[in-house]
C-alpha cells in the first residue's frame, strides 16, 4: 500500500474501482466495471459518453456520493476511498448539471458564499458575513461582468440559471480545490449561458491552474476543451486521447467513433442470434 | 385585564415553543413531533428541581438541557439509524412521556409554594415601586405581580430570540440553514448533515424544553398531560406569524413567529371570553391548522381560475372585435 502511494504522483489515480446498483436484481447497473485512471496535477481530463455509460458516476464515486464495491481512490496522495462525502469536500470542489444543485436558493448571494468559503473548514460561532469577505465577494463577483456584486443580499434562487451555475462555479473554486468535478455543468443552460459558463471555466482553469475531471454530453465541448479526452461506454474506458491525439480530433471524428462502437454493439446480437440458428 | 395579561404572558413563553417548532419544521423542513414531549419533559426536570430547592433559574436552564438531549435522540433516531422523520418522534415523544413520570415521581408537581423565577419578578417588582401590590396600566388596575411576570417573559423571549437570530448568522447557524434548504449542497461544502440535523433538533427542543420550565413557573405546576397537542399550538403560531410578516427575512420571521404565538393565545382568550367550550380549543386548533395549510393552494386554484375565464373572456371580445362587430 504504501508503495504504491509512492508510486501514484498524479492528484487523483483511480485504481480498479467498480460500482453494480441493485445488485441480485432485475434492475442491476453495472455501473463502473473496472475503471483505472491517473490525473497528473494541473491537468483538465474531459469525460465523454453514451447515455448510461457510466461517466457521471465515475464523477460521482470520486466525489464519494456513495461508496465503490471494490478498488481504491487516491486523491493528493490520501487513500479517500473510504471518506464520506462531507470529508471528501475538503479537496474537492464541484459543479452539478443542475443549476439548483449547486446553491441554498432561500438564502443569500452572499450566505452561499460564506458557506462555500468555509469549505472543508470547521464552521464555528464567527460572524457569516465579516466585512473583509464581503468586500473580497464584490470585487470577485463584480469581476464575472454579471452585474451581481451590487445584488449580494438577494435570495440566489431568484437569479436565472446561468448566473447561478456561474456563482456556483465560483464557489467551487472560491478556495482553490485539488480537484475540480464539472458534472455536464451547462447541459441545462440555454447555448448563451452555456458559453458564458464555458468562458468562465476556462478562466478560473487556467488562472488557478486547477486539477479538473469534467463530463460533458457535448461533442464540441469534448473536441475543444482540456488536454486529455477519455470516453466511456457501458462502465468502461474504451480510449483515452492524450493531449496530442486530442488537437487532431474533431466533432465529427468523435461522432464517427461513437458510431462504430454503437454497430459494433448491434452485431453482437445479430451475430449471436445467427450463430444459434446454425448451430442449435 | 388579568386576563389580556395572562393571555399576553402565555402567548409569550408559548413563542419559544413556536421558535422551537419554527425551527424544525420550517428551517429543517423535519416535522418533529418530539415537542409534546419535551416541553413537558422541561416543566418537569424544571418542577422537580425547584421543589427539591434548586436555584429557579438553573432550573429553568436545566428545562433547556433537557430538551436539548431528548432533540439530540430524535436526531440520532433518524440519521444514524435511518428511522423515519416522523416515527423518530413519534418514538422519542412516547418514550418521554414514562420519563417524565419518573422524573416528576407522580403525574403532577405543584409550585404554588415554591420560589420560582415568577416570584423573583414579582419581588423585585414589588420591591422597586416601594411595596405597592397593584398600579393604574391605562386606565386599568392592574397587578404588579402579573405586570412584573409579563414584563419578564418579555425580556427573556426579546434576549432568546436575539440570540437565536445572532446564531443564524454565524458560519454554523448558517451552514444549518443551508442544511434544510440544500442539503446535496452543503454537503458537497463540507459539511456533514447529519451532525447539523442532530444539533438543529437539539437547539429546537431545548427551546421548547425551555418553555415548557417557565411554562410550568407561571402556570404553577408541572403536569404529565400537559404537551398533548403542543405541535399543532407551535405550528399554529409559526403559521399566524408567517402570514404577519412574510419568510422573506430571518430576523422578521423570529419576530412574527413570536408574535403569532401571542396572537394566537389572545384569540383563545378571546374565544374562551365568549363561551367557547375549552374542550373544544384542540379541535378547533386543529382546523385551524388544517385550514391554514390548505388556504394557500386553495386561493392559488381560486385565482389561476379567475384569470383563465378572464382570458377567454377576451379572446371572445377580440374575434367579435376582429370581425367588425359592434359590442
Amino acid at each position: 500500500m504504501l508503495i504504491r502511494r509512492f508510486l501514484n504522483r498524479g492528484m487523483l489515480a483511480i485504481h480498479n474501482i467498480s460500482k453494480v446498483f441493485n445488485p441480485d436484481t432485475p434492475d442491476e447497473v453495472r455501473a463502473l466495471e473496472g475503471i483505472d485512471l491517473t490525473l497528473d496535477e494541473g491537468s483538465w481530463v474531459v469525460v465523454i459518453g453514451t447515455n448510461g455509460s457510466g461517466k457521471s458516476t465515475l464523477l460521482n464515486a470520486v466525489a464519494g456520493t456513495f461508496p465503490v464495491d471494490s478498488g481504491e481512490i487516491y486523491l493528493d496522495n490520501h487513500d479517500v476511498t473510504h471518506w464520506p462525502e462531507h470529508r471528501r469536500a475538503r479537496l474537492i470542489g464541484r459543479v452539478f448539471q443542475n443549476p439548483f444543485s449547486g446553491t441554498a436558493p432561500n438564502m443569500f448571494i452572499a450566505e452561499n458564499f460564506a458557506l462555500a468559503a468555509r469549505r472543508g473548514l470547521t464552521r464555528g460561532l464567527g460572524w457569516a458575513l465579516r466585512r473583509d469577505l464581503m468586500n473580497e465577494l464584490r470585487e470577485r463577483i463584480g469581476q464575472m461582468n454579471l452585474g451581481l456584486e451590487n445584488r449580494l443580499d438577494n435570495a440566489i434562487g431568484s437569479l436565472s440559471g446561468g448566473e447561478r451555475q456561474a456563482l456556483t462555479l465560483l464557489m467551487a473554486t472560491w478556495l482553490r480545490p485539488r480537484l475540480l468535478l464539472l458534472d455536464e455543468h451547462t447541459a441545462a443552460l440555454d447555448p448563451k449561458n452555456a458559453d458564458l459558463v464555458i468562458r468562465l471555466t476556462k478562466e478560473i482553469i487556467s488562472a488557478e491552474k486547477l486539477t479538473t475531471l469534467m463530463v460533458t454530453h457535448s461533442m464540441h465541448q469534448a473536441a475543444n476543451l482540456g488536454d486529455r479526452l477519455i470516453m466511456m461506454h457501458r462502465g468502461r474506458m474504451i480510449a483515452d486521447f492524450s493531449d496530442m491525439e486530442k488537437r487532431r480530433l474533431r466533432v465529427n471524428d468523435l461522432l464517427a467513433y461513437f458510431e462504430d462502437v454503437r454497430r459494433r454493439e448491434q452485431l453482437d446480437p445479430t451475430a449471436a442470434e445467427m450463430l444459434r440458428r446454425t448451430f442449435v | 385585564m388579568t386576563l389580556l395579561i395572562g393571555a399576553l404572558t402565555m402567548g409569550l413563553i408559548l413563542s419559544l415553543l413556536a421558535l422551537g417548532v419554527f425551527i424544525s419544521f420550517r428551517v429543517f423542513d423535519f416535522p418533529d413531533i418530539t415537542a409534546d414531549g419535551s416541553i413537558t419533559f422541561g416543566a418537569a426536570v424544571a418542577a422537580i428541581l425547584i421543589v427539591k430547592g434548586t436555584n429557579p433559574a438553573l432550573a429553568t436552564m436545566a428545562g433547556f438541557v433537557a430538551g436539548f438531549l431528548a432533540g439530540m435522540v430524535t436526531g440520532l433516531l433518524h440519521t444514524k439509524f435511518k428511522i423515519n422523520k416522523l416515527l423518530s418522534g413519534i418514538l422519542v415523544m412516547i418514550a418521554l412521556y414514562s420519563v417524565n413520570l419518573h422524573v416528576m415521581g407522580k403525574s403532577n408537581v405543584p409550585l404554588l409554594s415554591e420560589t420560582t423565577l415568577a416570584t423573583y419578578g414579582g419581588d423585585a417588582a414589588t420591591a422597586i415601586l416601594g411595596g405597592i401590590t397593584s398600579v393604574n396600566m391605562l386606565g386599568w388596575d392592574v397587578y404588579v405581580r402579573d405586570a412584573s411576570t409579563l414584563i419578564s417573559a418579555f425580556i427573556t423571549i426579546g434576549l432568546v430570540g436575539g440570540i437565536l437570530y445572532l446564531f443564524f448568522r454565524t458560519n454554523l447557524g448558517t451552514a444549518m440553514r443551508a442544511t434544510g434548504d440544500n442539503p446535496q449542497m452543503i454537503r458537497a461544502l463540507g459539511v456533514n448533515v447529519d451532525v447539523m440535523i442532530i444539533l438543529g433538533l437539539a437547539l429546537s427542543n431545548g427551546l421548547i424544553g425551555l418553555s415548557g420550565a417557565l411554562l410550568a413557573q407561571y402556570q404553577g405546576f408541572a403536569d404529565v398531560q400537559m404537551g398533548i397537542g403542543m405541535i399543532v399550538l407551535g405550528l399554529a403560531s409559526v403559521i399566524i406569524g408567517e402570514t404577519l410578516v412574510g419568510s422573506g427575512h430571518l430576523g422578521l420571521t423570529i419576530v412574527g413567529v413570536a408574535m403569532g404565538s401571542v396572537l394566537f393565545r389572545l384569540l383563545v382568550a378571546i374565544a374562551l371570553l365568549w363561551g367557547l367550550n375549552p374542550n373544544d380549543l384542540k379541535l378547533i386548533t386543529a382546523a385551524f391548522v388544517f385550514v391554514a395549510l390548505i388556504l394557500p393552494n386553495l386561493l392559488g386554484k381560486l385565482k389561476r381560475r379567475r384569470s383563465s375565464v378572464r382570458r377567454h373572456l377576451g379572446t371572445d371580445f377580440m374575434t367579435l372585435r376582429h370581425k367588425g362587430t359592434k359590442i
